[in-house]
């Protein structure tokens, strides 16, 4: 895989532009052409570019996309109990779907809104975020996904509110049998000492498609968002994520990402802490069968002092599934007090699985705390050798062990409701229904 | 029909004999001790009655109420009425001791084709054996042996015993690690399941157990093999001579 590519990611480009949302005012279409321009420029990572060491997109370059148009598919949103009733915004191949979706009774002064709507009703709010916290860089996904910028959830929360019921965002891939890709473009926006939970599904049954989603996250002083994601996109698909905070004083940022579908996954999350006493915790599970790729990729920039991160990821990968972690830690040099620890641990259900680790701790500070542990193990067999002796058939020992391993993370959930959800989707995967 | 019928049984770990043609016979309720000194092939025993991987049999038969034992898998064991007390139980983190407690006293009734427990029976009958044995809640609640003290991971067994109702249970150095109070508190929670259809057999090292425990049958276990049998005061008389003695007497 010598040779960079495109997999037809911008064909008929100039066509479908013209039907996008916002076509025609100057400033998206501005932001769209930069995306263009950097992915032409770019092209599909391959896995000699250091970031993609280790996760193949092969399958995902082998044949070309088309675009995924607005779709009236009969979808089907399967139940998930997050405890108190959901505001709920579905979008349906990338494409906001109102039938689906109920966003009435948000407190007064919330702006809550798919971006093709935001981009008429909010327009200056937009333009002050949009495009500015995730940048292009040599981002191939976010350069991708600004090409084609259309659609996805804009969240502004005003000062002081608390939002307490969480917002339930639904991403549905129903292609049938078109390969097509779509690019969700989210913006959340908390303003000093708001508070909001949200809860991402990303979910399908069928399809070859790519999800390739962009977040961008700004946390103002003091404020807080709990941030819960499931990904169970359809086994054929490409999901591609990335995630990128601004997090100011005091802000706190809380991740949980829950990996059980797609064929290769990227969950990508950037966190700049930017100003003293903001702190981030990002935790996730991943677990994979059949020749899945679950790569979770973080970066956490500590770039003020008195900031705190930690990170617990547990991988279970069963047959000849591949896990990614890489997971980089950066102490600038005024960032002193700085508290930072990592850990993923895997757990290799079949020898032929793999996991790649690569964990990255970059100090420039000198009164720090950081720790960081990765580990790979496998069942223990002692273990389940007692749980057999008592008669617990060999499958229901394993689902007992594994489930014991994966609840390490998903006991940080700090929300109990939302817990017992992903912890329930969890153990599904083990019956193999998820 | 004995419980366990054991003939000539030869097993290797590693591909090391250890087991050089062991004989027995448990007819139903009776309790036997199996004494020896360390490296005799004790531990070896009780595995490989139990299906432990890594244990050969290499050649002889046993019998489990007529039944080949060793074709069987090791949940199949446990569901047919086979237990092993350990001699180190698992601590195994993360999983709560009541719901290990419910999936076997379940895995084992569906395979028996009873009615598996919901969770109201299951604690009727969890609270009645933990009053039995006097053993307090808090310790189901934490993850299975966990932490233990090595006191409480040994009535953990045996509150399992009590839990799963074996026909045959092999206890496999019970005593070891145990102080004077906590070895008599386990033997009063085994002599508590005594029964008529339950039959035991007792692995140890020392005499002393068995002062609690008493035993219709001692086997002395020597270099693989058994080379001595005989009722309880044998046991006493190899506490009085020493291992040496007899097996060298035995020779």
């Amino acid at each position: 895989m010598n040779t960079m590519t495109d997999a037809g990611l911008l064909r008929d480009y100039e066509a479908h532009a013209a039907t996008l949302p916002g076509a025609g005012s100057g400033w998206v279409d501005g932001l769209r052409k930069g995306g263009v321009h950097r992915f032409e420029g770019l092209g599909l990572p391959t896995r000699r570019v250091e970031e993609w060491k280790y996760t193949d997109l092969r399958t995902l370059a082998s044949d070309p996309f088309g675009f995924a148009d607005e779709t009236t598919a009969d979808v089907s949103i399967p139940d998930m109990d997050l405890g108190a009733e959901p505001y709920r915004a579905v979008f349906v191949n990338g494409r906001f779907h109102a039938g689906l979706s109920d966003l009435s009774g948000m407190p007064e002064g919330v702006v809550a809104l798919p971006l093709a709507q935001a981009m008429q009703d909010s327009k200056a709010f937009l333009e002050s975020y949009l495009g500015r916290i995730a940048m292009l860089g040599r981002r191939h996904f976010v350069a991708l996904n600004t090409a084609w910028l259309a659609d996805g959830f804009t969240l502004y929360v005003p000062d002081g509110m608390t939002i307490e019921r969480p917002i339930e965002l639904v991403f549905i891939g129903a292609t049938g049998d078109t390969r097509a890709a779509w690019h969700p473009r989210n913006l959340f926006v908390l303003h000093p000492g708001a508070q909001a939970t949200i809860v991402e599904r990303h979910i399908g049954e069928t399809g070859t498609y790519l999800a390739n989603t962009v977040t961008e996250i700004v946390l103002a002083a003091g404020s807080r968002l709990n941030h819960f994601k499931l990904q169970d996109e359809a086994a054929d698909a490409f999901h591609i994520a990335t995630t990128q905070v601004h997090a100011s004083a005091d802000a706190v940022y809380e991740n949980f990402s829950l990996m059980t579908g797609s064929s290769v996954a990227r969950n990508q999350i950037g966190i700049e802490l930017q100003a003293s006493g903001s702190s981030c915790h990002l935790n996730g599970a991943y677990l994979g069968r059949g020749k899945q790729q679950l790569d979770t990729t973080t970066l956490i920039d500590h770039a003020a002092p008195d900031c705190k991160s930690t990170e617990i990821y547990k991988g279970a990968l069963d047959e000849r599934s591949k896990g990614v972690f890489q997971g980089r830690i950066v102490v600038h040099k005024d960032a002193q007090r700085t508290n930072g620890h990592q850990s993923n641990k895997a757990l290799l259900l079949s020898n032929k699985a793999e996991i790649d680790a690569k964990p990255e701790l970059e100090i420039y500070a000198d009164d720090v705390v950081c720790s960081h542990g990765a580990t790979v193990g496998e069942l223990d067999e002692h273990a389940l050798f007692y749980l057999r002796a008592r008669g617990i058939p060999l499958e229901d020992a394993r689902g007992l062990l594994i489930d014991a391993f994966v609840d390490g993370a998903i006991d940080e959930i700090s929300n109990l409701a939302i817990r017992e959800a992903f912890r329930s989707h969890a153990k599904a995967w083990q019956g193999g229904n998820s | 029909m004995n419980i366990l019928s054991i003939k000539d049984l030869h097993a290797t770990v590693d591909g090391k004999e250890i087991l050089k043609g062991i004989n027995l016979e448990m007819g139903a309720g009776e309790i036997h001790a199996i004494m020896g000194p360390n490296g005799s092939g004790k531990s070896t025993l009780s595995y490989v009655l139990s299906g432990r991987d890594g244990y050969e049999v290499t050649k002889g038969e046993v019998l489990y109420k007529g039944e080949n034992l060793m074709e069987m898998l090791p949940e199949e064991r446990a569901q047919a009425g086979v237990f092993l007390a350990f001699q180190y139980p698992v601590e195994i983190p993360g999983v709560p001791t009541v719901t290990f407690l419910k999936q076997a006293m379940n895995s084992v009734r569906k395979a028996r084709g009873e009615k598996e427990l919901d969770a109201f029976e299951f604690k009727k009958i969890m609270d009645a054996r933990l009053k039995e044995l006097s053993i307090v809640n808090d310790m189901v609640r934490r993850a299975l042996n966990t932490g233990f003290s090595g006191g409480e991971k040994k009535r953990m067994e045996v509150l399992q015993m009590a839990m799963l109702e074996p026909s045959l249970a092999i206890l496999d150095e019970t005593d070891s690690g145990l102080d004077i109070d906590a070895l008599k508190t386990v033997a009063d929670g085994v002599n508590a399941l005594r029964a008529e259809d339950r039959s035991m057999l007792v692995i140890t090292h020392y005499q002393r157990l068995l002062d609690y425990i008493v035993p219709d049958h001692v086997h002395v276990l020597a270099g693989g093999r058994i080379i001595l049998s005989g009722d309880k005061s044998l046991a006493l008389e190899l506490e009085a001579k020493g291992y040496a003695d007899i097996v060298a007497a035995a020779a």
